[in-house]
Formats: C-alpha cells, structure tokens, sequence
C-alpha cells in the first residue's frame, strides 16, 4: 500500500483548491464585468454557472453531441439567458437604484433556478470528463485531468479577455462605460449596448466555468446561490473590479476552502470561504489588489 | 412614509381582535387563525426589515439567521437548561443585538452592496453552524420538546390564545415603529433616505443610524424566532435557509417598503400565499416568486400600498 505523506497530502490539498479557485475566478471575473459597466452586482452570476453544467449534459449526455460542438452550443445558450436578463429583468427598470437593481438580479437568480428545478428535476448531474479519468500522481498528490482542464480554460479566458479590453475598440469602448458612462455616451458608444454585452460575456464565462466544473464536481439547479456567494468573496477579496485581484482573489478563495476542509473540518468547507469574505469586508473592504480611492468615487 | 392616522391604526386594531372570532364563523378558513399567527411572526420581522431598507436603503438577505438565533437560543435554553421561557426570548434578542453590530457595523460603514453581501454570507455560516453543532442544535433534525408559553399560570396553549399573544406584539411593536418614523430620529432617516451628503452635512450621523436600524430589525426577527419555537414546539435548520431570507424581501417588496402598511400586507400576503394558496405549485412555488419579485420591482417598485398613488395618477391625465 502507497503511504501518503504529509508533503503529500498539503499538495493534494493545494492543487484541488486551485482548481476549485479557478472556477471561482471565473465567477469573480464575470462579477467584474458588469460591476465595472453598470456597477451592478448581479446575484444571478452563479446560476450561469449551473445552466452551464446542466445544459452541458443534455447536448453532450443526452443528445449526444460530441465534446466540440456541445461546448460551443451551451456557451451560446446561456450567453442567451445573459442578454435575456439585461433586456426582461434590468433594462425594464425605470428609476434604477441600488436596492432596486439587487432585488432585480436576486428575483432572476430564483426564477432560473426554479426553471432548472422544473426542468431538470433535483438530482445531480454527471458528466463524462474530457480526457478520460485515469488520475496523474504527481508529488504523492492525485490529479484528475479535469483539474488541467479547469485550470487552462481560465488562463484561456484570462488571455482572451486581456486582449479583449486592450486590443479591441468594443474592449475600449467597454472600459471607458467603466470609466464614465455620461462622456463614453458623448463620444457616441452606446452604453445600453455596452450593457448588453457585459452581461453577455460574463454569461459566457460563467458557462465555461460550469462546463469545466461538471465533471468534477456534479451539477445540481440549487448551486447558484453558493457559487455566487464565493465568487463575490473572491472578487471582494482581491479588489471589486480589478481583474488580475479576481484570479488571485480566486485561487486564494480556494485553497483556503480547500486547506480548511482537509485540515480543520469538511463539515464548515463551506463556511471557510465566507468567514474569509466577512473579514475582508470588516478590514479591507478594498481587497488585495483594489484602491479606496476607486471605491469612493463608484456610485454605489 | 407618511403620518399614520388614528384612523387606519383603530381599524387595524380592530381587524386583529376580530379576526378569529369571523374566521371561527366560517367553516372553510377556520384554519386561517392559525395562519395569522404565522403571518404575525413574519410581520414582527418585514417591519424592522422595511425601516432597513425603505429609509436606511440598505438590503439584508440574512435576516434568517437572526430568526433563528432567537429561535435556537429559546430552544437550547428551555429544553437543556430548564430555564423559564421569557428570559430566554430576551437572551435571544441580546444575543442578536449584539451580533447584529459586529456583522452590520463595518458594512454599514461602506455604502452600496457590502451589507447584502456580510449578511448573505452571515446568513449561510449561521445556518451551516445550527447542520453541524448537533451536540446543542440536534443537527439536521432539530430539536422537539420546546414548552409553550404562559404568562403569571395564564397557559397560550390554544390556537386563539397564542393568535392574540403575537397580535399583541405585532401592534405594540407596530406603534413603537410608527413612533420612531415620527420622531427625531425618523426625521433623521428620512433625510438619510433623500440624501446622504446633505445629511451628513446636516450633522446626521449616517452610519449610526443605519446600525441602529440595523440592531432593531434584527432584534424583532430574534422575537419573532422565540415566538415561532415556543409555538410550534419544534425547530430544525431549514426553516432559517437563505431562501427564508429571500421570502421576507418578497414579502417587503410585495407589500411595499416604504410604508409601515406595505411590511403588514406583504407579510400577510404571502404567508397565506405560501401556508394556502400556492399548494397546487407545490415545490415549484419558487418560480412563482420569482416572477412576483420581479414584476413588482419592474412594475410597482412601491408596492401593493402604491397602487393607488399609480391609479390616481391615471385617472389626472
């Protein structure tokens, strides 16, 4: 029999929390995309990450659609439901503030998951992994290939989406809504469409991060809620706003999870990650990689 | 929110004594006494909740956990210590107090989202602590055996009984609220609510108010939790779920939140709606919310209550 030794195990440890953190990284990213044009936060970003799940498994499960075209389809349907939030749940709202706009966002999160419920019933769901399931040792720790995958589509959405925002007029045009959505409007980009498509890619991002996750940890309709909650811890923590803080935010969000499950107690693995949300919140509400001169200056 | 008359206060009055004496008339909501009581505990909660959010515009979605503190703290006290149940119910809303100052204090400080988000992520450790505590809590399966209230060797052990105990909180709880709206510090938040820097600028101290709010609305759902386990006897942990959370704000958005009325009619609304009316939906009720939430924040983002503002407003064109 194999021992496992305590070097070991601390690896085993940290690499699933980076891959748990890298689907919360995906999550805090989409939280950034709208929160930086509309400074929303949108309530409904996890349940993008179950549709992404369970949409998956009726293509690919179900229809049988292969791996490269059931991919593609469910990133487009749920960016679908995305534009389909801004334009039935956020554009209708006339007089919009705060409070409004969370209620908003928070009634979608539970119409979707209701229609999952509806839909899919209240089981979870597997998926077959992408390359298979024969464990890599690395270290003494065991590494499902699915950890890579998961681990490779943020460094992707990491790389599309830098050279999105630096590279691209709609990228610019995108981050000068940020800025300042009254002078982006005077020098003509049309901010509502803007609006549009953040929800749209963060929808999409949030797909991705269901797909990838499905295989490792099943998907279910009630996930959205914890998924959201965490994501928004990361994006807290590493600085509401700031991209490079949401990955970092992220990863941090997961191992943490993931290093309190293993060493303290698997009954509180949820409650790690929001306790660290709380004293981020009390002590730097900022984040790592945030600035309070930012916050002060955002409208909510 | 405006005055509230002496008019609209005695009729309300009067509907709660009345109410189970016409329900006891009429066979098929017989029951609904029952209901009230419910929807009583419920009304004690969107009241503080909709001074929260109508005048301090802040948001909580872990209003549950307080709920359930009282809850807890009554039940572990009573049925492990032996203790006697009204001290127990204000160690409930002490307890809440002061957590509800350490979780609402450094949000509260920060503006925007940061309290929806601590009491959303307060809420969901709260409610993993009361799964995993067994040794107190009893776990998943909760606790039985809690006693029933009396007050001097007077026993709340019927339906009637126990409908006019909370009634009798709801209104005099009901009256100290209204008399907050309508005094210095009402006057304080409502310019909060109209504007934060000039009132700041006034000299109201923005953040110490919005905590008091805070401290207030969470010390009635510790209140309204006592009430809930020393009247159904038993509690377990899925009654304080984040969905919980979420059903007080479609009661407040629903009944609209900025008036004392909307909290009430809201509350009453939707307990009926999810105790009666809603059964043929059975679990998927949810969607049903969903959509009720949704379309009064679209379509009426006052409320019930301002329906008649909306009507009015037709019939000058």
């Amino acid at each position: 029999m194999e021992t496992i030794t305590l070097s070991g195990q601390l690896f085993q440890y940290l690499i699933t929390g980076i891959t748990v953190g890298s689907v919360y990284a995906m999550v805090a990213v989409g939280f950034n995309i709208i929160y930086n044009v509309t400074e929303i936060i949108n309530f409904a970003q996890g349940e993008f990450v179950m549709l992404g799940g369970l949409i998956m498994v009726f293509f690919h499960v179900v229809a049988g659609l292969p791996l490269i075209m059931a991919f593609p389809a469910t990133v487009i349907l749920v960016t679908l439901v995305g534009i389909l939030l801004d334009r039935l749940a956020i554009r209708p709202i006339r007089r919009p503030s705060v409070l409004t706009l969370i209620i908003a966002t928070i009634a979608a999160s539970i119409l979707i998951k209701g229609a999952a419920m509806f839909i899919w019933g209240k089981d979870p769901y597997d998926l077959p992994a992408f390359s298979g399931r024969n464990p890599i040792t690395v270290f003494g720790a065991v590494i499902q290939p699915q950890y890579l995958w998961v681990i490779g589509f943020l460094i992707i959405i990491v790389i599309v989406l830098s050279i999105f925002f630096d590279r691209t007029i709609i990228g610019k045009a995108m981050s000068a809504c940020a800025d300042n959505p009254n002078a982006a409007s005077l020098v003509g980009i049309n901010v509502k469409q803007m609006i549009l498509l953040s929800f749209a890619l963060s929808a999409a991002i949030g797909a991705v991060a269901g797909i990838t996750v499905t295989p490792i940890s099943l998907m279910e309709y009630d996930r959205g809620a914890m998924l959201a909650v965490k994501g928004f811890g990361a994006a807290i923590l590493g600085g509401l706003g700031s991209f490079p803080g949401a990955i970092l935010g992220g990863l941090i969000m997961g191992s943490i999870e993931s290093f309190g499950a293993g060493v303290i107690s698997s009954g509180y693995k949820d409650a790690f990650a929001l306790i660290v949300l709380l004293i981020v919140l009390f002590f730097r509400p900022s984040g790592i990689l945030g600035s309070i001169e930012i916050s002060k200056i955002k409208r909510f | 929110m405006s005055r509230i008359g002496k008019i609209p206060t005695t009729v309300f009055a009067l509907f709660i004594i009345a109410f189970p004496w016409v329900a006891h008339k009429i066979p098929s909501i017989e029951h609904y006494a029952d209901i009230m009581i419910f929807a009583g505990i419920y009304c004690l909660m969107t009241m503080g909740l909709s001074l929260l959010m109508g005048y301090a515009g802040q948001i909580s979605i872990g209003h549950a956990a307080f709920y359930g503190i009282g809850a807890y703290t009554s039940a572990i006290l009573t049925v492990q210590f032996g203790l006697n149940p009204w001290p127990c119910i204000i160690v409930g809303m002490v307890i809440s107090a002061v957590v509800a100052v350490v979780v609402g204090a450094p949000s509260l400080k920060l503006r925007g989202h940061y309290l929806a988000m601590a009491t959303l992520a307060f809420g969901i450790i709260v409610y993993i602590i009361f799964n995993e505590e067994a040794a107190w809590t009893g776990g998943p399966d909760g606790m039985t055996g809690i006693p029933g209230l009396s007050l001097f060797g007077f026993e709340f052990d019927s339906v009637e009984k126990y409908y006019y105990l909370v009634w009798g909180f709801v209104f005099a709880v009901f009256i100290f609220t209204v008399n907050i709206i309508q005094s210095g510090i009402g006057r304080a938040l409502r310019a909060i609510h109209v504007s934060e820097p000039a009132a700041s600028a006034m000299g109201v101290d923005i953040s110490r108010f919005k905590i008091m709010v805070f401290v207030y609305s969470a010390v009635l759902a510790s209140l309204a939790g006592s009430l809930y386990a020393h009247y159904l006897n038993f509690i377990n942990p899925s009654t304080f779920d984040l969905f919980f959370s979420i059903k007080l704000l479609i009661m407040i958005a629903l009944g609209g939140m900025y008036n004392i009325w909307g909290a009430i009619i809201g509350a009453v609304l939707i307990t009926f709606l999810s105790y009666e009316w809603l059964h043929y939906f059975e679990e998927y009720e949810v969607i049903v919310y969903g959509a009720i939430l949704l379309l009064v924040t679209i379509f009426f983002p006052k409320g019930l209550v301002g329906v008649p503002g909306i009507v009015k407003g037709w019939f000058r064109e």
